[in-house]
């Protein structure tokens, strides 16, 4: 998942610094895993050198951390063509896609269409193979069912998640 | 996938309340001619409603249904009842098939009442319940076969009549994965040969995934997939 | 799989639009329905065989509607080819001539038709059915008689004659009919004045009046047995076509899913009607040719028939087969057009709006708005009976039954709450298909009520019969007459009727009459005193006037008290009977014949009133005793002997016959007793009760098979609620809830019914209304066991289909 792309969408609801960055990160998203202050600088970094964030100001006694990014509009056309492209549809996916929705939900973007899409590129994908495993032999048949009920697994993991999209955003609200 | 050709059948701003809640709040669908159209959403968001509309069996309070270039609104029960018989065929999840008859007879109803002779149109039968991998329980009455084998003696009977359109609605809802895939590849297949489109109603995605295109029903209103991607 | 490409070029028929039904597509969906109708497994084929049975009662009993007429008729034309009533008087012998004497009698309430017989020439003229007349002493009988003969020795007696040979079918109405000819060289013929003689001379048979075959009240009976033994059979057979109705309705849509328009729904749900009937037509003719063989061995009011000829009029046959099936059709019809069958299911149109009452109460009123100008019009022996008026009153007040039974049903059902798991169970399931229950029950309710009437009306007309007399049945039960006993034989027949076995008690005397002395010179045509002459002992008076002091040689005068007679009775008493007058006692037909036999009244003739005799009558005129008067010089006389039987002997009555018997073919012997015709009510109730047992059997059949039909379409709810800890004895309770309710509810409502036409036929005979409650509980009782019957019946199955894998989806 792109741990640059979130951080730009939480900057999209205003300037932070790299401290709150971390810290609203890790509440969201950082469930079993706390970003480390190093990787939020690099990442920060390199958002600067490509001019999707700019430094909005440095706090008196400054040290890197003392830094408050800002988005620029670079930065914000990068987060919506990040949101509106469907992920590759692949195993763990559901990270990408959690963090994309509460994102597009943090930032009023219609979440409900990102669902969606994802929906038809899974079940894009899902033709394929089935089209595959009607023409194939059994070992393509084997090896396509396999991919296909992990498939089915994440497309039901959405259609769940659209079912629930209002609650989420409630929750995210808060 | 098909070649663009003209929509065999559409469907916009269909409305259909039962009571005070609305099962159908404006949906549109359309489908050409070969086309396996997949409709999936949660249950009770309207699929069945939807597809019933399509068929002609129930009347929708607003909107219309064109098949063939006519308006399904203005026909009577007699000229609806003839669709069905010549143009339609229907795979439900079960029940479907009357009791009394062996699957044969049951096979062969849809053309006998269209007035084939009832020797033709046991051989046409005959010739799709073999063609559908359950020729040996044609003597057999549907309450002493297996739930697949049912369900394609229903596909053979929704075809037997050479449909321009199936309706299965969760035609593999009672199946287990296997005979469910067994179903599904054998309609795919031979709606693709008779070059019938198909009205999918699933909330699985394995079997949508049988289909060309997929539309998602939510609280009554229709969403196409494709244009959405 | 190269090959499949062939199926993909099937010939997709054209669509076809709306065309009218050629007769290709109604044999095709006709047969397709009685596919339906036949196939479908075990349950198919008990719905058939039930509707089929059903129709072919329905069928059996119109097709002995329609052989009543020809019965009736066949029976009159036996009756006048050997009547002689009407035969004119013949004054001398002839080749050609015989003498017949009337002998019937009666043998424990059965009419025994006899004749005494002796030709006169060469050639006599014989009876229907009689090859050659029997000599003396020999006879001819019915074998029915010959049976009877056979037991009972006592009969025997009474008619000891030969037995020679049998009469054929011809010279008798009914197989079970008891007749005799018997050949006789004591007959004498009677002379013009029909006096002298003991018999009658004729030239041949068949003279005869025409009556009519039945009395007005038997008339109405048959009616309203007919009504009331169809009535309940077209209502189940309303029912039967409807059985496995929810079923063939899903049928039926699932046809519609596949493209079959409304028509051709219909005409399959005919089809399949109509196999039922026509299988009920072949039922029904099976049922009528062997219950006519029966009927050969039934006896109603001492009427029997031959089953050849209880021939159904032909026209009316063919109406029946052409009727019944196009009913059952129409039924069906009828009963689909309160559904749509749609592709999806069934719709019942009007479900959740109220039954209204108001036609329903309409039918059974214009019933009784048809019976009541009729109150009071099928008395005596001519009133005529318009039976269409009647039949239809009958019909529409029993069917009011059935249709105020739905409202009730939904009335009552409604309003019912709480109470344990199996009744709620019950009372909901009634709550949602309360049409169906009330179906269910309209059968048992109308054979109810039809039952309850016709008990009703039988048992008043039954009275009728015993109470007609007004013969003060404890003072004698029995006279004997012998026509043409002078005052001589009066004493003999006295004798031997007294020391008849049984006799307890007998009083004879000799009826004549006198006239004015100058009878004899009076010109023709003017008017002659009438005067009655009683000659009879002390004791014998005193039953008929209020004689006081009395010893032989006693003479009484004794003033009519009769006030229609007018004052010419009086008159002529005043004027001619009076102490030392005299009178002629020459009294015979106009004009005068013969010299005048004088006699005087005794001088101490004194006046009495006059008491009911014995047998009912009132008595006037002079009464003596024999010692006043020379017996011999008496006109016509007629010895009576009035008797008083003693209770404890049985067959009394029957060794006075034969004391009548044997006195000679012109004594009669009449029993003023009513035992015997109450054997015949009880034989006639007996046969209602097992019509009407029958009957609500047949309708616990299809009860039955309803609720099994019920029962198995929810067997997976039923599978549900064990699963989760119901108990079976509670739905085992609920199920007979479930019947038992609306049958309650139908009983009351045939009680009412049939009380009500009970008391409008009474009203029509002119009879007190008079409920028999023991009748009214014994049918509820009946129809309560039907109940009972179905739902223990019902038992064995519903414990089968809740066992667990009902839960398994079929
Ligand atoms: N015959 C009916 N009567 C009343 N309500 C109905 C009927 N059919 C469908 N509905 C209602 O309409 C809504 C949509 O039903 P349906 O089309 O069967 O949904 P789906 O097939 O997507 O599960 C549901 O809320 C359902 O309760
Ligand atoms: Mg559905």
């Amino acid at each position: 998942m792109s741990i640059g792309h979130a951080l730009l969408g939480l900057l999209e609801s205003g300037p932070r610094h790299g401290y709150d960055l971390k810290r609203a990160f890790d509440e969201r998203f950082g469930h079993d895993r706390p970003l480390a202050y190093g990787q939020v600088y690099s990442t920060m970094a390199r958002l600067l050198k490509n001019g999707l964030v700019e430094v909005d100001g440095i706090e008196a006694g400054g040290g890197p951390e003392r830094k408050r990014y800002a988005i620029t509009d670079a930065g914000v056309t990068d987060v919506e063509s990040w949101l509106a492209q469907p992920e590759k549809p692949e195993p763990y996916l559901q990270t990408t896609l959690y963090t994309k929705v509460v994102l597009a939900l943090l930032t009023g973007r219609p979440a409900a269409d990102l669902l969606d899409t994802q929906r038809a590129e899974h079940l894009r994908l899902m033709r394929e193979l089935t089209r595959r495993k009607t023409a194939g032999d059994l070992a393509d048949q084997l090896i396509c069912d396999h991919a296909l009920f992990h498939l089915e697994a994440d497309l039901r993991w959405l259609e769940l998640t659209s079912a629930r999209l209002g609650q989420l955003a409630a929750e995210v609200a808060r | 996938m098909t070649a663009p050709a003209e929509p065999l059948l559409t469907a916009t701003g269909l409305r259909k309340s039962y009571g005070p809640t609305p099962a159908l709040d404006g949906a549109d669908f359309s489908i050409r001619p070969g086309e396996v159209v997949a409709v999936m959403g949660p249950s009770g968001s309207g699929k069945s409603t939807l597809l019933h509309c399509l068929a002609g069996i129930v009347r929708a309070d607003a909107g219309d249904v064109r098949y063939d270039g006519r308006s399904m609104a203005g026909m009577s029960d007699g000229e609806r009842s003839a669709l069905r018989r010549a143009d339609f065929g229907f795979v439900f999840q079960f029940g479907q098939l009357v009791p009394e008859l062996t699957c044969l007879e049951n096979v062969a109803m849809p053309m006998r009442l269209s007035g084939t002779k009832r020797r033709a149109a046991e051989k046409q039968a005959a010739l799709w319940l073999d063609r559908l991998e359950v020729a040996d329980v044609a003597g057999k009455r549907p309450g002493e076969v297996s739930g697949g084998q049912g369900q394609r003696v229903a596909v053979a009977r929704a075809l037997v009549s050479g449909p321009r359109v199936v309706f299965a609605d969760e035609p593999t809802g009672a199946l287990d994965s296997l005979n469910g895939e067994r179903v599904m590849r054998l309609l795919t297949e031979a709606a693709h040969d008779t070059r019938a489109a198909v009205v999918l109603v699933t909330h699985e995605a394995r079997v949508a995934a049988y289909s060309d295109r997929e539309i998602v029903v939510r609280d009554g209103k229709s969403r196409d997939m494709e244009r959405a991607a | 799989m190269s090959g499949r490409l062939a199926y993909g070029s099937a010939p997709a028929p054209a669509p076809a639009p709306e065309r009218p039904a050629g007769v290709r597509v109604w044999a095709r969906d006709l047969a397709l329905g009685a596919r339906f109708a036949a196939g479908g497994g075990r349950e198919g084929w008990t719905r058939t065989v039930l509707t089929a049975v059903g129709v072919g009662l329905g069928v059996a009993l119109l097709l002995l509607a329609a052989a009543v007429p020809a019965t009736l008729n066949s029976r009159e034309h036996k009756r006048q080819a050997r009547d002689t009533s009407a035969a004119a008087y013949v004054a001398k012998p002839s080749g050609k001539s015989l003498l017949i004497a009337d002998v019937g009698t009666v043998w424990h309430g059965q009419q025994v038709g006899g004749a005494l017989l002796k030709a006169e020439g060469a050639k006599p003229a014989v009876p229907p059915g009689v090859a050659e007349l029997p000599g003396a002493g020999d006879m001819v009988v019915s074998p029915a008689l010959r049976e009877l003969l056979r037991s009972t020795p006592l009969l025997r007696e009474r008619i000891p004659y030969r037995d020679t040979g049998t009469i054929g079918h011809a010279g008798l109405m009914g197989p079970n009919e008891l007749m005799y000819y018997a050949g006789s060289d004591r007959l004498t013929a009677r002379d013009a004045d029909y006096q002298h003689g003991n018999a009658k001379r004729i030239t041949g048979f068949g003279e005869h009046i025409t009556s009519d075959a039945l009395t007005p009240v038997l008339d109405l009976l048959l009616i309203i047995m007919l009504v009331v033994l169809l009535l309940p059979v077209a209502v189940f057979v309303g029912t039967a076509v409807r059985l496995g109705g929810e079923r063939r309705d899903r049928r039926l849509a699932a046809l519609r899913l596949v493209g079959a328009d409304i028509r051709t729904t219909r005409r399959i749900a005919a089809g399949e009607a109509l196999l039922g009937s026509v299988l009920g037509l072949g039922a029904g003719a099976g049922f009528f040719f062997a219950g006519r063989q029966l009927a050969a061995h039934v006896t109603i009011h001492d009427i029997s028939a031959y089953p050849s000829d209880m021939t159904p009029n032909t026209a009316l046959t063919v109406l029946i087969a052409l009727v019944v099936p196009l009913a059952a059709v129409a039924v069906t019809l009828i009963s689909l057009r309160g559904t749509a069958i749609e592709p999806l299911g069934v719709v019942r149109h009007g479900l959740g709006r109220r039954r209204t009452l108001w036609w329903r109460v309409l039918v059974p009123l214009a019933g009784l708005a048809l019976l009541v100008p009729l109150f009071g019009s099928v008395t005596g022996n001519d009133a005529h009976v318009n039976e269409y008026q009647t039949a239809t009153g009958a019909v529409l007040l029993l069917f009011g039954v059935t249709t105020v039974l739905p409202w009730v049903v939904e009335a009552v059902v409604g309003r019912l709450r709480g109470g344990p798991v199996a009744w709620q169970l019950a009372i909901r399931r009634l709550q949602l298909n309360h049409g169906s229950a009330a179906r269910m029950v309209s059968g048992v309710t109308v054979a109810v009520a039809g039952a309850i009437a016709l008990q009703m009306l039988f048992a008043s007309v039954d009275g009728q019969f015993v109470h007609a007399t007004g013969a003060d049945a404890s003072r004698i039960q029995a006279t004997v007459n012998v026509p043409a006993a002078d005052a001589r034989q009066a004493a003999a027949v006295t004798e031997k009727v007294r020391t008849t076995p049984g006799v307890a008690r007998a009083y004879g005397f000799t009826d004549s009459r006198a006239t004015q002395p100058d009878a004899a010179t009076l010109r023709d045509g003017q008017d002659v005193a009438y005067i009655p002459l009683v000659v009879g002992d002390c004791d014998t008076l005193r039953q008929m006037a209020e004689i006081g002091s009395c010893k032989p040689g006693s003479a009484y005068v004794v003033p009519s008290t009769d006030r229609f007679a007018g004052p010419s009775p009086n008159a002529d008493l005043a004027k001619y009977a009076r102490p030392g007058k005299r009178l002629d006692l020459n009294v015979g037909p106009t004009p005068y014949r013969g010299t005048p036999r004088l006699w005087t009244l005794p001088s101490g003739t004194r006046a009495a009133v006059s008491r009911t005799d014995p047998r009912g009558q009132r008595n006037w005129g002079v009464f003596v005793t024999p010692e006043a008067v020379d017996a011999s010089r008496l006109a016509d006389p007629t010895t009576v002997v009035m008797v008083n039987l003693d209770p404890g002997t049985q067959d009394a009555v029957e060794y006075l016959r034969n004391t009548g018997a044997a006195l000679g073919p012109e004594a009669q012997v009449s029993s003023v007793s009513n035992f015997t015709t109450q054997t015949q009510y009880a034989q006639l109730r007996r046969g209602l009760f097992v019509g009407a047992a029958l009957t609500m059997a047949l309708i616990g059949a299809s009860l039955l098979v309803t609720m099994l039909e019920q029962l198995r379409d929810r067997k997976k709810l039923l599978a549900v609620l064990v699963a989760f800890g119901t108990r079976r004895t509670a739905l085992a309770w609920s199920v007979l809830w479930q019947t038992a309710v609306p049958i309650a509810l139908g009983l009351v409502l045939a009680c009412a019914g049939g009380i009500g036409l009970g008391a409008a036929l009474l009203a029509m005979v002119g009879e007190a209304f008079h409920v028999d409650w023991g009748i009214v509980a014994r049918m509820s009782g009946i129809g309560a066991a039907v109940v009972l019957a179905v739902t223990l019946l019902s038992l064995p199955p519903l414990w089968r289909l809740m066992r667990p894998d009902g839960l398994r989806t079929e």
